[in-house]
């Protein structure tokens, strides 16, 4: 053992001579246990699930910690043909909107439901930041179990923050628009007269999860970028960092930078609950859809609603304050006593942090120094606990570890920096590989921190991997965070772009996964609970192929009577009650996906033959030793044939006089 | 090499835990040779093999396979559907004796005619406790791999003069005779019970694989 270290040494020796020293920034920090801190045996369990926001993928992966491994990719607001999400029938649902049908979407935060302000393992709420939608994905299943669309909205940056009883998740846009029941058709450098922010208020259901907008508060026309719910003495507020307090409608990049404060919204979010029971709100036709995914039926049903109720922040003045924080503030975070609120304006060189008490004190004693659109704006020092001096270049998002600890990223310097909250003074600094934007540190953002691991996720890897053409994956540092120094100890590449995560102990999640779906409670119209209960139904020009998987033949394999034209709906169910056994599903030339039905479940391919000939469809996961067996043919006849119905498995047998291939 | 490592880190060739160096390059051979090391040390405590410890980054060999997994809510496989039947231990004793149980816990899909006790019983004595030695292994392989075929045969896919090639290599025949299903002539399927990966007929007999030429 000794001598292959040493061998390796001198090989690491000849390499770091070759090489050269890079700068400080670029170096590979890596200390002498690294290795061994992030490595998990193969067959060992990882300490922690890590769900990473996928970006512009549209879905969101899920990593082990501290090994980064890949366990899934749950799709969620764009089509996945692997899994047949929004191909199949069932699933094409969960993909309508306002604007009909939409394949993609670019997935930036989740939170996880929390109970008393710590993590709950029974969903993880994810936004679609292009057409403004929530998702829940169901802890159980690891499938995304309900779609909301948020009217009113574009941009929908600042969500999916949650309360820390999960009783709100809320959807802050990020582009004010012109609201959805006015006229949109106006000039666009009308944005000081005719635009309004909008932040939605969405309600969880205690029991099923199931989401609804309670309520939306209609503000001015600024720029809503991150937000996190008060917690414990703050418990009752929400904030909320704006930019572009400007109302630049062109060149952001400049005319949003102006000012040299823009604000943190603190919202009383109890006070709105006070002002909608007492009737304040306003009735607004707009239209949104509303899509559930039901697990009995194995089919998502989506229903376009068309009634938000809107509290006017102008008007109901005690709801809204802002608060000055220096140049256009990114993250907005909450410490876990719920006292401070850390605002990371992009521009700024220090890092403000607010006090909730000093803030209340300021509210009770009117301590504004004027309003802005109408609401009240806090003295800028009457709100401040203190300044974080110096802490680094391009400050953007914060999380905590429990002990008093703040861990901002700093993506113009690239780097962590660690600080005390209390002292406001920095404890440590590390850089980062490249360009970090969001972290997550297990619990980071509740009220009971599990502050073992912080994964930074990086915008840039440049030569960080071996490359890959102009496309280069981002990647995700996880750090050590257990002593006083933050040790980096493996870095990994991700799906899509990363942006907020959440990381949750193994445990609060891993028992209650269900390993298949009963086929005795299937209510799927279109189960086949047996080979018994397979069947061909044509129905004029509509054909229902209620057809079973299991290891390794489908039944019917053989189906004849097919005519050009029709539609045909395969209904497949995968009829094992086994764990780990799904089968897929493919036919030849259908311009769709394949599906992937887990055992117990039905999902349905909708097809359209338009040439007469052959089929072959085969099972595309491999299920068994026999998985190549698993096949069928579909005669497809002409439109006018007059080709019987028929269908069997196993007994369409050649007639005794047929010639073979065997001559 | 020298000015490479100082003494500081010289030192880490002890392994000193917590001891924080940095390089200023890629390194990655030492951290195989750290990991390896680390693997190999820590094997010594190789027992713990608690599952979501991955502080103790234990030995990576666990014997066995799906037979192992903990898992009581699916149906049951052919090894736990043959487990749990009372007429069976001396067909499971013989499956454990040669390794198959990792095999039939496998995805299959499998046909496996499982002879009764009884009908191991009606084999010349002495002649299971052969097979149960330790040089026996290979014989005893043959004749349960015989029982075995790669499929679900379902009793009704069984038909009369049917030929059944079995994992061993050798065939086995069927025959229909008044709503009977025999194998070989010698032995009658007396219950067919379907398993997760595949079904098991019990039969009243032990099927004989033929002398080898």
């Amino acid at each position: 053992m000794r001598s292959s270290y040493l061998v390796s040494i001198i090989v690491a020796g000849i390499l770091f001579q070759l090489m050269s020293c890079k700068p400080k920034n670029t170096s590979n920090a890596v200390s002498g246990d690294a290795a061994i801190k992030s490595f998990v045996a193969p067959g060992k369990y990882d300490e922690f699930y890590n769900f990473v926001s996928g970006g512009f993928s549209g879905q969101m992966s899920v990593y082990g910690l501290p090994s980064g491994r890949l366990l899934r990719v749950i799709p969620v607001f764009s089509v996945d043909p692997e899994k047949g999400y929004g191909y199949s029938e069932e699933s094409k649902p969960m993909l309508n909107t306002s604007h009909g049908f939409i394949p993609w979407d670019d997935l930036h935060h989740e939170d996880m439901s929390q109970t008393n302000g710590e993590i709950d393992g029974r969903w993880i709420f994810a936004n679609a930041n292009n057409t403004p939608r929530i998702a829940r994905v169901d802890l159980t299943t690891f499938h995304t179990a309900e779609i909301i669309e948020i009217p009113n909205s574009a941009g929908n940056h600042s969500s999916p923050f949650i309360t820390e009883n999960s009783e709100y998740v809320v959807a802050g846009t990020r582009f004010s628009v012109p609201p959805d029941n006015e006229n949109g058709d106006v000039p666009i450098n009308s944005y000081k007269k005719n635009f309004k922010g909008s932040i939605s208020f969405i309600s969880v259901d205690k029991t099923t999860g199931g989401m609804s907008i309670a309520f939306q508060l209609r503000c001015p026309g600024v720029n809503f970028d991150l937000s996190h719910a008060g917690k414990g003495k703050s418990n009752g507020w929400f904030f909320f960092s704006c930019y572009n307090t400007e109302q630049a409608n062109t060149l952001l990049e400049v005319n949003a930078s102006q000012r040299d404060k823009d604000f943190i919204m603190a919202v009383n979010w109890k006070k709105a609950e006070e002002y909608l029971k007492a009737g304040k709100g306003k009735k607004e036709q707009v239209r949104y859809a509303h899509n559930v995914y039901n697990e009995k039926t194995h089919s998502a049903t989506s229903e376009i609603l068309t009634e938000v109720i809107v509290l006017d922040t102008k008007e109901l003045k005690d709801i809204c304050y802002f608060m000055p924080c220096p140049k256009s503030p990114h993250g907005c975070d909450v410490d876990p006593t719920g006292e401070y609120i850390v605002g990371s304006g992009k521009l700024a060189a220090l890092v403000p942090v607010f006090s909730f008490d000093k803030i209340q004190k300021a509210i009770a004693a009117k301590d504004f120094i004027g309003d802005y659109d109408g609401i009240p704006v806090i003295k800028y020092e009457s709100a401040l606990y203190g300044e974080v001096k110096k802490p680094g270049l391009g400050p953007l998002h914060t999380e905590f570890d429990g002990k008093g600890n703040a861990y901002t990223t700093f993506f113009v310097s690239s780097e962590v920096v660690k600080w005390n909250i209390k002292d406001l003074k920095i404890l440590d600094r590390v850089p980062t590989y490249y360009s970090p934007g969001h972290l997550s540190i297990p619990g980071g953002d509740t009220k009971k921190p599990n502050a073992k691991y912080m994964v930074v996720y990086n915008k840039i890897t440049k030569d960080r991997y071996l490359p890959t053409g102009p496309e280069l994956a981002q990647a995700a540092q996880i750090f050590d965070i257990s002593g006083d120094k933050m040790q980096l100890i493996l870095d990994f590449p991700t799906i899509g772009e990363p942006h907020y995560a959440q990381s949750v102990a193994a445990d609060v999640i891993r028992n209650k996964s269900v390993k298949f779906y009963k086929l005795e409670e299937s209510q799927h119209p279109f189960v086949s609970k047996g080979e018994g209960e397979t069947k061909v139904v044509r129905k004029g020009n509509r054909v229902d192929i209620s057809i079973s998987a299991i290891r390794s033949h489908f039944v019917p394999d053989n189906i004849e009577g097919i005519k050009v034209g029709d539609e045909v709906y395969w209904h497949v169910t995968n009829i094992e009650q086994d764990w780990d056994v799904p089968h897929g599903f493919a036919i030849k030339g259908a311009p769709t996906a394949e599906l992937l039905v887990m055992p117990g479940e039905t999902q349905t391919l909708k097809w359209v033959p338009e040439k007469p000939g052959m089929y072959p469809f085969y099972c595309t996961d491999f299920c068994s030793a026999l998985h190549q067996e698993m096949s069928g043919y579909v005669r497809v006849s002409g439109a006018n044939s007059n080709t019987p119905l028929l269908f069997s498995t196993g007994t369409n047998l050649p007639p005794k006089d047929s010639s073979t291939a065997i001559r | 090499m020298t000015g490479v490592l100082n003494s500081r880190h010289t030192s880490l060739a002890f392994f000193p835990r917590n001891h924080s160096i940095t390089f200023c390059m890629k390194w990655n051979p030492f951290i195989f040779s750290l990991v390896f090391f680390c693997v190999m040390t820590a094997c010594n405590d190789a027992a713990d093999s608690a599952a979501s410890d991955s502080k103790s980054p234990a030995a990576v060999a666990t014997t066995g396979g799906q037979e192992n997994v903990m898992d009581d809510v699916s149906e049951k496989d052919i090894v736990k559907v043959a487990a749990s039947s009372k007429d069976h231990t001396t067909l499971v004793s013989a499956l454990k004796k040669a390794d198959l149980v990792t095999s039939l816990s496998n995805a299959g899909p499998f046909t496996v005619f499982a002879p009764t006790n009884a009908a191991f019983d009606k084999l010349p004595p002495g002649t299971v406790e052969g097979l149960m030695k330790d040089d026996q292994k290979e014989a005893l392989q043959n004749i349960l791999q015989y029982h075995v075929a790669l499929a679900t045969l379902k009793a009704a896919n069984l038909t009369d003069g049917q030929i059944l090639g079995m994992v061993n290599g050798d065939n086995v025949t069927v025959t229909v005779k008044d709503g009977k299903i025999l194998l070989n002539n010698s032995a009658t399927i007396i219950a067919s019970i379907p398993a997760s990966n595949g079904i098991v007929h019990v039969i009243d007999g032990v099927l004989l694989p033929p002398a080898k030429k």
